[in-house]
């Protein structure tokens, strides 16, 4: 293994974290728009910029849909560019994201993940970030500050692969995360710099020496080949995904994968979970030090890690998936519907249940956690998922 | 939840440097090498209004993101919480709870509904009047905890009040609030 870099400590919260690694990134634009509990990213940004320590454009828009639409705007002129936001903020953006990872290209934005209205809330669910998974961007999902500042620092370089061109979403939850101020290990700006290395873009739009056209138009004759490489390029992403990890791994001597299986070698019952919830899941797998008890965090919602997320489980008896996003009127959570989905070509299958929990912030406790390991092994006794849908944490009375 | 991090739970309004607080305690533990988290209760923030804040601190990576609810130290702020806002919410067992008051430990169990608890009272305001000139109680009763819990040094407090108020308050502030919690640390015994 390389020498790791020397690292300084830090007691950063994540939004702190990630304007460290913004800064460290030395993007050419940010454009963005404050919403809780986003705000303090670019807050702190727009500090680095006014104190000239870097060299980067701010562009301070007059909407989320402005934010984005300058990101891709830069992005396509051959700037690196990044934003951030959370819930509201995130909706605005909607036909925008979709623009930017159709034109290919690989702007990073932070997302503070917190619920949708109505009613209003400012706390922490996947509800935002859940519902774009399908516009084409890369998702990872981050557990603690550490992660999120790691996973930032990562994205520039998984969505500027040559194979790849994606934009990439750093999501972390919303004031768990991004609010917590907690001891982390942050990279010598000259590590970062080397890490991400100069962007470069083939054809920008601004070469007027090559005159290129972005976001035309596409009818039915070329529409369905631009999706398909679309496609392409998310399957791309994930040994990208995996490369960059382990190139991160070799200087920070932190490396993460698309999935983190935790205590899953004799796992019999397994909860499945992504963003910080899991590191309680830890926890409580920590005090109660019992074998047959596992989890696997997924780190990588887009692309998903199916192949990753089988071969974990298969072998498990029963498996609790916890989404914290509803999906009204589905047979579960998003990522139930994909975890379960996973396993259906396995020869012996798990029985697998989902919990909605912690929407609107609602806390999640370890507490809680073990009541899903406990009904898990009702589960595997009975051998019925009987009702497939549950939730954790709501209030009876 | 694990026995091997230490959980602080703080009362206070917005204004009183709470959430300051928080940090300060959780960044002079991790001079020790130790690992924290310190969060505020996420509710609206208003000056005045009664805030919470957290702490926690251990020798290892602390991997738990859920809410503090069985907190071993409960710091009071504001002696007009005492009485309105349960502050022995939760408390550990053999947990303690340190009270800003100008009224002995007795009084404020009695009025508290906290007989039977490990209560201690330090005229916190006092020591902040007399060593910053106002009423920011955050520093001083930290000198207190440090003596009472040695859950840090008061070299490693002293050293963060240093560090963190050094970039934001002048000297004058800083050199009150380093006063502050020495102050407090030393009256009690």
């Amino acid at each position: 293994m390389t020498q790791t870099v020397t690292q300084k400590i830090m007691a950063l919260n994540g939004a702190e974290a990630i304007a460290e690694a913004m800064r460290q990134i030395n993007p050419d634009v940010v454009a963005s728009y404050p919403i809780t509990p986003q705000t303090i990213i670019v807050e702190r940004f727009s500090e680095f910029v006014a104190d000239g320590l870097v060299d980067t454009e701010f562009v301070a828009a007059e909407s989320e849909h402005s934010a984005l639409s300058a990101s891709i705007g830069a992005a396509a002129a051959g700037g690196r560019s990044m934003t951030a936001t959370s819930s509201q903020g995130f909706a605005l953006m909607w036909e925008m994201l979709y623009i930017a990872a159709g034109m290919r290209l690989p702007i990073v934005m932070a997302v503070a993940n917190r619920a949708l209205s109505g009613p209003i809330n400012i706390h922490c669910d996947h509800s935002d970030s859940m519902g774009g998974r399908d516009s084409g961007w890369i998702q990872l999902y981050s557990e603690n500050v550490q992660e999120a500042y790691d996973n930032t620092i990562q994205a520039i370089k998984i969505g500027e692969h040559q194979n790849v061109r994606l934009p990439v979403m750093v999501c972390m939850d919303g004031f768990t995360t991004s609010h917590a101020v907690e001891r982390i290990d942050v990279l010598d700006d000259n590590a970062v710099k080397k890490f991400v290395g100069e962007y470069h873009i083939d054809h920008p739009l601004l070469d007027v020496d090559q005159a290129v056209t972005y976001g035309p138009l596409a009818l039915p004759e070329y529409y369905f080949e631009i999706k398909m490489q679309q496609i392409e390029a998310m399957t791309n992403a994930k040994p990208v995904i995996e490369q960059v990890s382990k190139a991160y791994g070799s200087i920070s001597g932190r490396s993460y994968g698309l999935v983190e299986p935790y205590n899953m070698e004799k796992a019999e019952l397994a909860i499945v979970i992504l963003g910080s919830t899991a590191g309680t899941a830890k926890s409580l797998l920590d005090d109660l030090n019992d074998p047959r008890l596992g989890l696997l965090k997924i780190r990588t919602f887009r692309p998903f890690p199916t192949e990753e997320i089988a071969a974990n489980l298969r072998k498990c008896k029963a498996v609790a998936v916890l989404d914290r996003a509803a999906s009204f009127g589905s047979i579960g959570g998003p990522v139930f519907s994909e975890v379960r989905a996973a396993l259906y070509d396995e020869p012996k299958r798990p029985q697998i249940v989902n919990y909605i929990y912690g929407l609107g912030g609602r806390d999640t406790t370890t507490d809680m956690l073990k009541t899903v390991y406990d009904d898990l092994d009702t589960v595997a006794k009975t051998g019925k998922p009987d009702p497939v849908q549950r939730f954790l944490g709501l209030r009876d009375d | 939840m694990s026995a091997k991090i230490l959980e602080i739970r703080w009362h206070g309004r917005g204004g009183q440097g709470v959430v300051t607080a928080s940090q300060l305690l959780a960044r002079s533990a991790m001079r020790e090498g130790k690992y924290v988290q310190a969060f505020p209760e996420f509710g609206p923030e208003r000056m005045g209004a009664p805030i919470k804040a957290y702490t926690r601190i251990s020798d290892n990576q602390i991997k738990i993101h859920s809410g503090v609810k069985t907190p071993n130290i409960v710091i009071v702020l504001d002696p007009s919480l005492i009485g309105q806002v349960d502050i022995g919410e939760g408390l550990a067992e053999d947990g303690l709870i340190l009270v800003n008051s100008e009224k002995d430990a007795g009084t404020v169990s009695r009025i508290a509904g906290l007989t039977g608890k490990k209560v201690l009272a330090i005229d916190a305001s006092k020591i902040a009047l007399e060593t910053i000139g106002r009423n920011i109680v955050n520093t001083s009763i930290m000198g207190a905890l440090v003596k009472v819990t040695g859950v840090v040094s008061l070299d490693a407090l002293l050293k963060e009040i240093e560090a963190s108020f050094g970039a934001k308050l002048n000297r004058k502030v800083i050199d009150g609030n380093l006063a502050a919690a020495k102050r407090a640390y030393e009256v009690l015994n």
